[in-house]
């Protein structure tokens, strides 16, 4: 083994301690804000995908595949160089200079956009999955499509696709990790910016590592809660305990 | 707004094919070990043996938390302390990429031979095979036919998964793209040419693995 000299201490002496905790409250934010807007957006394309009018549908299909098929940071890359020049000039120019923090609000596009593709599948998923009896019975009670949807399927989709969705938001926290590429100071920005800084690459990706672990246990506890919550007594219940 | 130059993809295209090429390198190692190391992985999850069992769902479950580009630099620092030299960039992407990979593998692989039924095992217990022999010629060739959806999925999201060898500086499909960016200064029409390749290559292959599903549902 080549020699490394491990000094602990560096994840919490100053400033590197503070880095890091910089690091994870721009990740909890870029994560949880991302997550609402494509949960929002998921939900709404995913139910294009199933609507009776066929444009939607064709519109609800040709977005999930465009933006599941391409690789994410690719995705970033395009939205942060490629995108404000196809913008009008003054949009341009106020996006790179007017706008303080632009790439983090340039992330929060991309990374809604692809995750709303993801979400958008099993939300449809789900919905396929429910009774066409239950469409037949609302629409005969009087209730609109939109009705029908919004107080009928809707929620009772979202109940079935819990388990996928956890995983989803999981993976939405894990993505966030790709904001460092266009300069967001998240956490593993802040881990590597300390490596360079000290050359204790070990010590700061561990404290980076520890940051997520602790994110997704915090996940997996909140979804978890969620679900119970949500859950319809007797009628969906998830297949087989984790 | 200037107007769009698309000769910049010919004038590159060699050295983006370079790229590309080892994009699809790193996507074959990664594939191919993370599913060897996975099946490995996998069968462990499964053993009734604690000191088994224990590591093996404790290493999917650290894995599976982490984000791939932290994986990523996790071995760019470690593989040269533990091979006591520097190795380059493409073989610790390769290990990141086929240990991380190979806890994701290992979750299918598991599902896969619980989907198998029981009685299998039982059957060739009974005519005088043992548990490797069991696992070699019976369980796992018929758990992986299973699988093929789900492995052909995991493929694609393996072969997208390889550009974020871009932060180490592997010279692979992405980091060519920027690096000619760089220089011309085509953002648009870079970007949305790597895209497209990627969108070509990753929609053939979800649409080939929707096909055999969609084969298997009949059967």
């Amino acid at each position: 083994m080549l020699s490394y000299n491990f000094n602990w201490s560096i994840i919490w002496t100053a400033p590197y301690g503070q880095w890091m905790l910089e690091g994870l409250w721009v990740t909890i934010r870029l994560g949880l804000i991302c997550w609402f807007i494509a949960l929002a957006l998921g939900i709404i394309i995913g139910t294009f995908r199933v609507t009776p009018f066929r444009p939607l549908r064709v519109f609800g299909a040709v977005y999930t595949e465009i933006f599941r098929d391409i690789p994410l940071l690719v995705q970033l890359f395009f939205w942060y160089f490629a995108a404000p020049s196809i913008l009008p000039k003054s949009i341009e120019m106020w996006l790179y200079r007017g706008l303080p923090n632009s790439e983090f609000w340039i992330v929060v596009v991309g990374l809604s956009i692809y995750t709303s593709s993801r979400i958008a599948e099993h939300i449809r998923a789900g919905m396929q999955s429910i009774s066409q009896d239950q469409y037949h019975a609302a629409l005969s009670t009087g209730f609109t499509h939109f009705q029908t949807y919004r107080y009928i399927i809707i929620p009772y989709a979202v109940r079935i696709m819990m388990p996928p969705l956890t995983a989803e938001c999981l993976t939405v926290f894990k993505n966030t990790a790709l904001a460092m590429t266009v300069g967001v100071l998240e956490t593993t920005f802040m881990s590597q910016q300390i490596e360079a800084y000290t050359f204790q690459g070990i010590e700061a990706t561990t404290a980076a590592s520890l940051i997520y672990m602790g994110i997704s246990l915090s996940v997996v506890l909140i979804m978890g809660f969620v679900e119970r919550r949500l859950a319809v007594p007797g009628l969906i219940t998830r297949a087989g305990g984790r | 707004m200037d107007g769009y130059d698309w000769q910049v993809i010919p004038n590159n295209l060699q050295f983006l094919m370079h790229g590309l090429f080892t994009t699809f390198q790193l996507a074959l190692v990664a594939i191919s070990g993370g599913l060897l190391l996975g099946i490995l992985v996998g069968m462990a999850r499964l053993s009734s043996i604690r000191i088994i069992y224990y590591p093996a769902t404790a290493f999917v479950n650290v894995m599976r938390s982490l984000p791939l580009i932290l994986v990523i630099f996790w071995f760019y620092f470690l593989v040269p302390l533990m091979a006591g030299r520097p190795m380059g960039d493409f073989f610790s992407a390769c290990v990141a990429f086929v240990v991380f990979e190979a806890a994701y593998f290992a979750e299918i692989v598991r599902a896969g031979i619980q989907s198998i039924s029981t009685g299998q095992m039982q059957a060739a217990y009974s005519t005088g095979f043992n548990y490797r022999d069991t696992m070699r010629y019976i369980i796992i060739p018929q758990a992986l036919r299973n699988m093929v959806p789900s492995l052909l999925t995991q493929a694609v999201v393996v072969f997208q998964d390889t550009s974020l060898a871009y932060v180490i500086g592997l010279k692979e499909f992405l980091r060519s793209a920027s690096i000619v960016d760089a220089r011309e200064m085509r953002s648009v029409e870079l970007y949305a040419f790597v895209g497209a390749v990627y969108f070509l290559i990753c929609f053939a292959m979800s649409k080939f693995s929707k096909k055999l599903e969609a084969k298997r549902g009949h059967a």
